[in-house]
């Protein structure tokens, strides 16, 4: 503990290890209070701000949560709406009501057929399928490209502060990318060579968790893949 | 029998043998790690929280935590037959509630955890490695848990209380009589209580409460080392 206020690197903390002590702390996500002590529950990356101790997980399957913009591909449809899966424990449910604009309901695989790839967004969580909608200016069907898949606990390093990791990668490559909260990411370039940099951009950050100022490094990266 | 006592492998009574911990081994699980003492080797993948199948198994109150132990046929030294037994589907039930009070189940209401364990060399005590390798897999897969899962056998061989027993010691004999007694046992890594209690052969009370204390003080410094191999990700 003393170490990692010295030199400000993150510590690795694992489930039932006592992490702060006293009451003045408040437990965040990922912990607990257990009597006096604020115990982990999850392995990660330890963070205190102040009185706020939390910690970050480094793995862990995709529990949606309500406002998070995923992508998707169609499994089935019914008479009104399409499955899709979204990585999540359940089937993410799309109705057709939660689709802008006009729909023939007689045939809805003319929209949206199976294997489709869509941007949408989770409406509500139940207990046994997440509720999605298409109803924001982000959500769309994605037509060509391709989809990589990252551990869910990284997309926040590959978006970046403010999105700056993120929009790095898309100026030096020329790729369009969109990052799903669901780990799942989607790139389409110009060609071939700048899709797989911006996949190989993006396998570096997802393999350093632990390394600040990654941003930098991307960049040296890039510019020394690009000049040969 | 008081006098000098050795264990056949010359160990010392509360002497566990080298213990190896990794964590992170199999790359396409949402978490895993491997887990031996001496001989015995296990190693454990987790998949989840994911939808359980098949489907009236599933619980509205809480996720189920379902674990699969299987012995791969080359652990032994006769092959074994290879699939579930009626072993190894109670071994299976024994460490999935060996588990079970650790892990925050209410979390993910009609999901699964599945837990596989497969055991890749056995020299005794191969349920208590499982438990081993699935604490620290579950932790590796981001499963909330109040605690981390420490196990090892305990037992008596002739009149010596000892933990950590190999096959030999399992089979030791006294004049062509079973001399040994073997208690796996596992216990939760802070509040130290007991969540596994399985024995073979006889022990009184007295015995029995020293061969639980013995096993529970080697149970907390084993959940140590599971913290360390699980720390250790950050070198890479």
């Amino acid at each position: 503990m003393t170490k990692e206020k010295t030199d400000k690197k993150r510590t690795i903390v694992v489930p039932g290890e006592v992490i702060a002590s006293g009451k003045e702390f408040l437990p965040g996500d990922g912990t607990r209070r257990e009597g006096k002590d604020i115990i982990a529950l999850k392995f990660g990356l330890l963070e205190k701000s102040d009185k706020l101790v939390k910690v970050i997980p480094l793995s862990g399957a995709y529990i949606p949560r309500t406002g998070n913009t995923v992508i998707g591909q169609v499994t089935d449809l019914t008479f009104n709406g399409w499955f899709i899966d979204v990585g999540a424990p359940h089937l993410g449910f799309l109705p057709v009501a939660e689709c802008a604009g006009y729909i023939n309901k007689k045939d809805l695989a003319e929209h949206y057929a199976i294997g489709d790839t869509l941007v949408c967004k989770v409406r509500a969580t139940r207990t046994k399928s997440v509720e999605l909608t298409m109803k924001d200016q982000t959500c769309k069907k994605l037509n060509g490209g391709f989809l990589m898949s990252v551990n869910p606990t990284r997309v926040p390093r590959v978006i970046g502060r403010a999105g700056s990791m993120v929009s790095t990668i898309k100026n030096e490559t020329g790729c369009s990318i969109i990052v799903g909260q669901n780990g799942m990411i989607w790139i389409k370039g110009r060609d071939i060579q700048s899709e797989m940099l911006a996949r190989d951009a993006i396998t570096l950050i997802v393999e350093k968790p632990f390394i600040d100022g990654l941003t930098d490094q991307v960049k040296d990266f890039l510019n020394k893949r690009k000049n040969g | 029998m008081a006098e000098k006592f050795k264990r056949p492998d010359g160990r010392k009574p509360e002497e566990t043998r080298k213990i190896e911990a990794k964590v992170g081994i199999i790359p396409r699980a949402d978490g895993s790690a491997s887990f031996s003492f001496g001989k015995s080797k296990a190693i454990a993948a987790v998949y989840g929280p994911r939808q359980l199948i098949p489907r009236h198994l599933e619980n509205p109150e809480k996720g189920v935590l379902r674990c699969n132990y299987t012995m791969l046929s080359f652990s032994v030294s006769e092959r074994m037959r290879p699939g579930p037994s009626r072993r190894s589907q109670e071994i299976s039930h024994e460490i999935a509630k060996a588990l079970e009070p650790a892990v925050l189940l209410d979390q993910f209401p009609n999901t699964v955890i599945d837990v596989f364990i497969q055991i890749i060399e056995a020299d005794a005590s191969t349920r208590c490695a499982a438990v081993n390798a699935a604490s620290m897999a579950l932790a590796n897969a981001g499963i909330p848990m109040k605690e981390l899962i420490g196990s090892v056998s305990g037992g008596k061989l002739g009149k010596t209380i000892i933990v950590d027993l190999t096959k030999d010691e399992e089979d030791y004999k006294i004049k062509e009589e079973k001399a040994a007694t073997d208690v796996a046992t596992a216990f939760l890594g802070r509040s130290g209580k007991l969540s596994l209690l399985h024995m073979d052969g006889d022990l009184n009370t007295k015995e029995l409460k020293e061969a639980l204390e013995l096993s529970k003080k080697t149970c907390l410094n084993i959940v140590e080392i599971q913290k360390k191999a699980l720390k250790k990700v950050k070198e890479k």
